[in-house]
Order: C-alpha cells, then sequence, then structure tokens
C-alpha cells in the first residue's frame, strides 16, 4: 500500500510540472477519471441492466483470469498501435498511468518525452536489452572486478553485474512482491525494468512469479476491479461503486465460485451495516471478547430447574430435557411469548437509561445494551453455523432415504434451499444486530425491528422444522411447509434489506455515532 | 557471501580514512562486518551541539540487497527519532521500497546527520515532537538541550545488550582494535 501510495504521490507532483494540463484532480482523488472512461465491457452494462432489481443489489460482474489478460493485452495492443511505442512500453505506460487508457494517450500526444521520463522510460535509442563483458569493469554493488564478469545496464548506462541484477531483482519479486515499478539499482534512477529486459536477468522461476505479479497488478490498479477473496479463486468482480459511497450502500457481490463478498471491504457479506460500522463493530468486539466470552458458549443453564443445557443446532427454541420447560435461547425468556404480539426478543428496552443518575449505572445500561446486540450477533453467527453441520448429517441421511422413500436425489434439493436459505437469513439477522446498536431511534426503527422480528421468526419456524427426525422429513406436507418456510425466509430477507438499503441511500437513518467514511470527499456523492 | 563482505569491507574502509564530517565509525566485534558503532558528534549552530550521539548501524545479512537498520543508542529530542530506548530513526532512503542497493552508508550517516540539522516534522515519529517544533520552537529547543545535556554528554555509551556482546568478544579474542577500528 505504501508504494501506491508514493506512486500516487509521485503522479501527482508530476501534474504538477506539467501546467496546462486541464483536471489536476488525480492524487488523492477516489474516481481517478474512470468517469469519463468510455465502458469497454460494453455487454456487461447488458448484464447489469437485467441484474439490478432491488435498492441492496448493485451491479457487478465477474471476470476469470483469461478475462483479466485479455483486457490488459487488448489494452496494450491499443496503446501500441496508437502510439506506435513497443509492447513492452506501452505495458509499463500504462501501469504508470493506472490503465487509463485515455489519460496517458493524451499526455503522451502533448508532450511525450516528459511523460516518458516520468513513467520511467528515459527515451534513448537502444537496441534489444543484452549482457556483456567489458574489460576493466568493476561493479559498483558487490564490488568485483574480476575478468569476464557479465554485466547489464538499461538504456540509463548504469551497469551492474548479473548476480547483481539477479539478486536485486529476487529481493524486488520474491521478497518485496513488486513488478510493476522494478527501478534501476542505481541510487537517484527512476527507469524502470520492463520484461524483456527482466526476462534476460532472471531464471525461469522469478520470470513466473514477476508476471504472475503484473497480472495482479492491473486488478490492483483499477477501482473498478478486486479480486475475489476465497481461497484458490483466481476470479476478478468488477463493481463501479467508489469508496466515497459506502455510507449510503452496502454493494455486496457473489463470485461465480459461490462466496459472497462486500466489495467495498472485502469482508464476508454484511448487509445490512455499512462497511465502517462493520468496522467499528468487529474492533468493538474484539476489545470486549473477555466480557462477551460467556454468551457464545455452547451450553447454558435452564432459567427454571438450573439443569445443563446444551445447544446442538441452530434453532433457539429450547426445550429443557429434565422439566420440559420451553424457552428462548437467547433472551432466556418463556418460549410461548416468542411468536405473540408479546414478541419483543429482538428490541432492546432502553428504558433504564432514563433512571441512570449516576456514572456507574449509566456505564452498566451501556453494557447491557451492548450485550443485547452482541448476544443476538453471536447467536446467529453460531446458529448459522450449527444449521450447516445438521445439514450436513442431514444430507447423508437423506441418500439412506432416497432409497427408502424412493424420492429422487432432485425431490431431496429442498433442504439443500432451506439450509442455504438459513445461512444466508441467519447472516442478514446477524448484522442487523450490530447495525440496530449503533441505530439512534427515530420513527423508522419500529419499522426496522419489525422487519428483523418477523424475518427472526421465520428464520427459527424453519429451523425448528429442519432439525426434525429424518423420518418425519419424509412426510410429504413436512416437505411442502419447508418449502414453503423457506421462500417465506427469502423474501422477509428481501423486504428487509431493500427498505434498510433505501434509507441508507435516502441518507434517512441517525446512527449514535460518527461514522462517515474518513477517505470520503465531503461533497454530495454521484 | 564473500563479494558482499568485499563490499562491505570496502566501505568500512572509506567511512574509516575519510569519514564523513562529524562522523566516527567503530566495529563492536572485528569479526563482525554487519554491525557499526557510529558516532554523530551533535552539528555546529543546531540545538544538538557539544552532544555526542551514538548510533548503531546493522547490516542485514543480504545487505546491500535490504536496506540496513539504523537506531539511535543516545537518546535524543527529535521529531524524527522515537522518544524512548528503541531510538528508531525514520529515514526514507531505508524504507524497503526506496532503497537502492548502489546507496552507500556514507549518505546514510549524511542524511541522520541532516536530519538533526533539519527536523522533518511533517513526517514524524513524534507526533507531539512534532507539533511542539512547528508551534513552540522555543519550548522545543530548550528540551532538545536538556536531552543533550542529560543523555549526550560524556563517552557514548552503546546499548547494554551489545556492550555485553563486546565485552565477551574482547575477553574471548583479545584487544578488538583492528586496523578498520577508529576510536574515537
Ligand atoms: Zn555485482
Ligand atoms: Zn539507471
Ligand atoms: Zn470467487
Ligand atoms: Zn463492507
Ligand atoms: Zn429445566
Ligand atoms: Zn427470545
Amino acid at each position: 500500500m505504501d508504494t501506491d501510495d508514493d506512486f500516487m504521490s509521485n503522479l501527482s507532483s508530476e501534474d504538477d510540472m506539467l501546467p496546462d494540463d486541464s483536471d489536476n484532480d488525480v492524487s488523492g482523488d477516489e474516481d481517478f477519471g474512470f468517469d469519463d472512461e468510455p465502458d469497454v465491457y460494453i455487454d456487461s452494462q447488458k448484464d447489469i441492466g437485467q441484474r439490478k432489481k432491488t435498492p441492496f443489489d448493485v451491479s457487478y460482474k465477474v471476470f476469470q483470469p483469461q478475462d483479466v489478460q485479455k483486457q490488459q493485452d487488448e489494452l496494450i495492443d491499443e496503446v501500441n498501435m496508437i502510439l506506435t511505442i513497443a509492447k513492452e512500453e506501452a505495458a509499463i505506460l500504462l501501469r504508470y498511468f493506472r490503465w487509463n487508457k485515455e489519460r496517458l494517450i493524451e499526455q503522451y500526444m502533448d508532450r511525450p518525452s516528459q511523460v516518458l521520463e516520468a513513467a520511467g522510460l528515459a527515451q534513448t535509442t537502444a537496441g534489444p536489452p543484452k549482457l556483456r563483458t567489458i574489460p576493466g569493469f568493476t561493479c559498483d554493488i558487490c564490488c568485483e572486478d574480476e575478468p569476464g564478469l557479465q554485466s547489464f545496464a538499461l538504456k540509463c548506462g548504469h551497469r551492474y553485474c548479473v548476480d547483481c541484477y539477479h539478486q536485486y531483482l529476487s529481493q524486488k519479486i520474491k521478497g518485496e512482491g513488486e513488478a510493476a515499478r522494478i527501478q534501476c539499482p542505481a541510487e537517484g534512477c527512476t527507469l524502470i525494468i520492463d520484461a524483456r529486459s527482466l526476462d534476460l536477468l532472471v531464471t525461469s522461476e522469478l520470470t513466473e512469479r514477476y508476471h504472475e505479479l503484473l497480472h495482479r497488478t492491473y486488478v490492483e490498479d483499477k477501482e473498478t476491479l478486486k479480486w475475489c477473496p476465497a481461497p484458490d479463486c483466481q476470479n476478478a468482480v468488477e463493481c463501479r461503486v467508489k469508496k466515497k459511497d459506502l455510507d449510503q450502500v452496502v454493494p455486496t457481490v457473489a463470485c461465480l465460485c459461490g462466496y459472497r463478498f462486500c466489495f467495498g471491504c472485502i469482508l464476508n457479506d454484511h448487509q445490512p451495516a455499512p462497511c465502517q460500522l462493520v468496522k467499528k463493530w468487529l474492533k468493538k468486539c474484539a476489545d470486549d471478547s473477555e466480557t462477551a466470552n460467556w454468551i457464545s458458549a455452547n451450553t447454558k443453564e435452564c432459567p427454571k430447574c438450573n439443569s445443563t443445557i446444551e445447544k446442538n443446532g441452530g434453532c433457539n427454541h429450547m426445550t429443557c430435557r429434565k422439566c420440559k420447560h420451553e424457552f428462548c435461547w437467547m433472551c432466556m425468556g418463556l418460549w410461548s411469548e416468542h411468536g405473540t404480539s408479546w414478541y419483543n426478543c429482538n428490541r432492546f428496552e432502553e428504558k433504564s437509561g432514563t433512571d441512570a443518575r449516576d456514572a456507574q449505572a449509566k456505564s452498566r445500561v451501556s453494557l447491557e445494551r451492548y450485550l443485547h446486540y452482541y448476544n443476538r450477533y453471536a447467536n446467529h453467527e453460531q446458529s448459522a453455523r450449527l444449521d450447516k453441520d445438521i445439514y450436513h448429517k442431514t444430507e447423508k441421511k437423506m441418500v439412506l432415504l432416497q432409497k427408502e422413500s424412493g424420492m429422487s436425489w432432485i425431490e431431496v434439493q429442498y433442504l439443500n434451499s432451506a439450509s442455504q436459505a438459513l445461512q444466508m437469513c441467519r447472516q442478514t439477522l446477524m448484522w442487523t444486530y450490530a447495525f440496530a446498536f449503533y441505530l439512534k431511534r427515530n420513527n423508522l426503527t419500529e419499522i426496522f425491528e419489525d422487519n428483523q422480528k418477523d424475518l427472526e421468526m421465520a428464520v427459527e419456524a424453519l429451523s425448528e422444522m429442519f432439525e426434525k427426525p429424518i423420518a418425519e422429513l419424509a412426510d410429504p406436507k413436512l416437505k411442502v411447509e419447508i418449502m414453503d418456510k423457506t421462500s417465506y425466509c427469502n423474501k422477509r430477507r428481501v423486504i428487509l434489506l431493500d427498505d434498510t438499503a433505501q434509507n441508507l441511500a435516502d441518507g434517512a437513518w441517525s446512527f449514535n455515532i460518527e461514522f462517515m467514511n474518513s477517505t470520503s470527499n465531503s461533497g454530495p456523492s454521484t | 557471501m564473500a563479494s558482499q563482505n568485499k563490499r562491505i569491507a570496502k566501505e568500512l574502509a572509506e567511512c574509516t580514512t575519510s569519514p564523513p564530517a562529524g562522523i566516527t565509525i567503530t566495529l563492536p566485534n572485528d569479526s563482525d562486518l554487519h554491525r557499526w558503532h557510529v558516532t554523530l558528534a551533535g552539528p555546529d549552530n543546531t540545538v544538538y551541539a557539544g552532544g555526542q550521539f551514538g548510533l548503531i548501524v546493522t547490516l542485514p545479512v543480504d545487505y546491500p540487497f535490504r536496506a540496513p537498520v539504523v537506531t539511535f543508542a543516545t537518546r535524543i529530542y527529535h521529531p524524527n527519532v522515537t522518544n524512548d530506548s528503541l531510538g528508531n530513526v525514520c529515514l526514507g532512503p531505508l524504507k524497503a521500497e526506496n532503497w537502492k542497493p548502489s546507496t552507500r552508508l556514507a549518505g546514510v550517516l549524511e542524511a541522520v546527520r541532516a536530519l538533526l540539522v533539519e527536523p522533518q516534522p511533517d513526517d514524524p515519529l513524534e507526533a507531539r515532537i512534532a507539533d511542539e517544533f512547528r508551534q513552540d520552537r522555543a519550548e522545543f529547543e530548550k528540551n532538545a538541550r536538556a536531552y543533550v545535556v542529560r543523555y549526550a554528554k560524556g563517552p557514548v555509551k552503546f546499548d547494554a545488550a551489545v556492550g555485553a556482546a563486546a565485552a565477551g568478544a574482547e575477553a574471548a579474542g583479545g584487544a578488538a582494535t583492528g586496523a578498520a577500528v577508529v576510536r574515537p
């Protein structure tokens, strides 16, 4: 990241050097001119038009490795044709201009020599790169001067022995992961080593890594592209939501590999909470982990008979094996009250706040408030995991069941859909509690809490059906119920996300903390 | 390895025969070319004048392909040096992305000396001292001079661990004075 920042400041000082450059807003500007870039991916616009349905959906496109390579090659070819410069140089220039082709061409047309020098391509005549043996040569890095020492110099003429070059490049490529902006080893020389010179100087193993790094910089240089963070996934996702918009939208994308993540912060899907709130919440949870540890424990005591109860499924409707008391795992209250108009398991009653006069009482109330939300947040996280376990166990049993009941693999897929709905809804519910923790009460919070309650009740009901023994699952009536509940859960999730996303976009929420993007521009976002 | 020592030996010879202004270099352990003890005289006409500052220069095994590490062994009141026993110093050319293998240690030491002549409050390691330097120069100068009196007078002490190691080496290998070692 440091190198990136330095790069940006290099570029901006370069801009100062070129006074009649019309747009001086390059450095620090998050847009970095992507707005005026004509759309290269015309067909993606079609996809986007079809995909965008709801306020919480953002448009995006997934690229596979070969697409990413092709995009780079096409840009390099274009610049190579238009400016009639070598492909290696076109590639270096494009990287210097962060793949903003229009800007590169415009500036190069105006003042080619300054652009070449700024990008580390000082212009002198030279043929293809080659190693040379020069009598009387002493390498200034290792101080070797033995006769027959092979050496190399870039166009700048700073000559070093092949061994030193090799070590230098290996340190940069392997040690620092640098590729696109490796300079000549001479102090103060900014000339950049091109791919052809590099191929001459290093082993094939390093060359491979070098080209891999170059390939990565294309995605890393573009604000609109990010790598899918799933392990072993090589896809990149394109999304045009900008950093400064992150207080108004939660840009959630799904890679072709199935991984859902936030384009803004690369964390797992955290709708409906905006990135900055998520960051604050995770930090708070990490800081308070001691206090909160007991909550996420897998065992609790029955509120009636105190016998130990272990949670081994996602469902929060608990029945004590000993005394048959039915209670809610989250609030430890009577289950019979849940699902009626009395239900307020998700809502924190702020009443005690007004009674608290001294600081100690106030801090207790604020801790209670935090624990209320943390408890539910952690609980849904844990339940999502347990639901998944149940599904894996069930999946195995279903194979057996198929044989007995005569149901086909297709016919048991409703369990897979139910499992996926549970994961997704729990993930959303979990973040609604972090979101609610930072929410200031106004007329909108009531609707939000009602939506949260409806989704939560539907999820708990589905979770309960899902945990039924295999024999009962084979009952066609239960199958229909599960399918209905699954689609109901998905619907409730969409309703909740729609509502929160719309209010976020409208700036209608009020929060009890400042969470505006520190990096954002203060002006209105477009 | 041998060729790296050739480079280091050459630099050491250069630095000891014609040292940069106000700088003396010793090796705490003759057999270890990768650890240098540097004594830097506080430059004239600065708040540091009259002080003797110890610097420890550590060369990584893959020097000069990786940058040396420079720390202050003597406490110093300065916006770009940590105000603790570590004495870390922030120096542009030593950052991985800026370091070039052709950069010489003499140049690095000159850059440290230049930092005493002209602190860089916009790139501070001690934000409070940097603020003071900008906003209340008199107070800054008073504090910096007080540090010089307190820590930088008399013979330089390099840190205890290094001193012990050097003493051990001396005990084992006899007097640690070699051709390349210059006593201040
Ligand atoms: Zn060499
Ligand atoms: Zn050069
Ligand atoms: Zn993926
Ligand atoms: Zn995010
Ligand atoms: Zn009980
Ligand atoms: Zn409850």
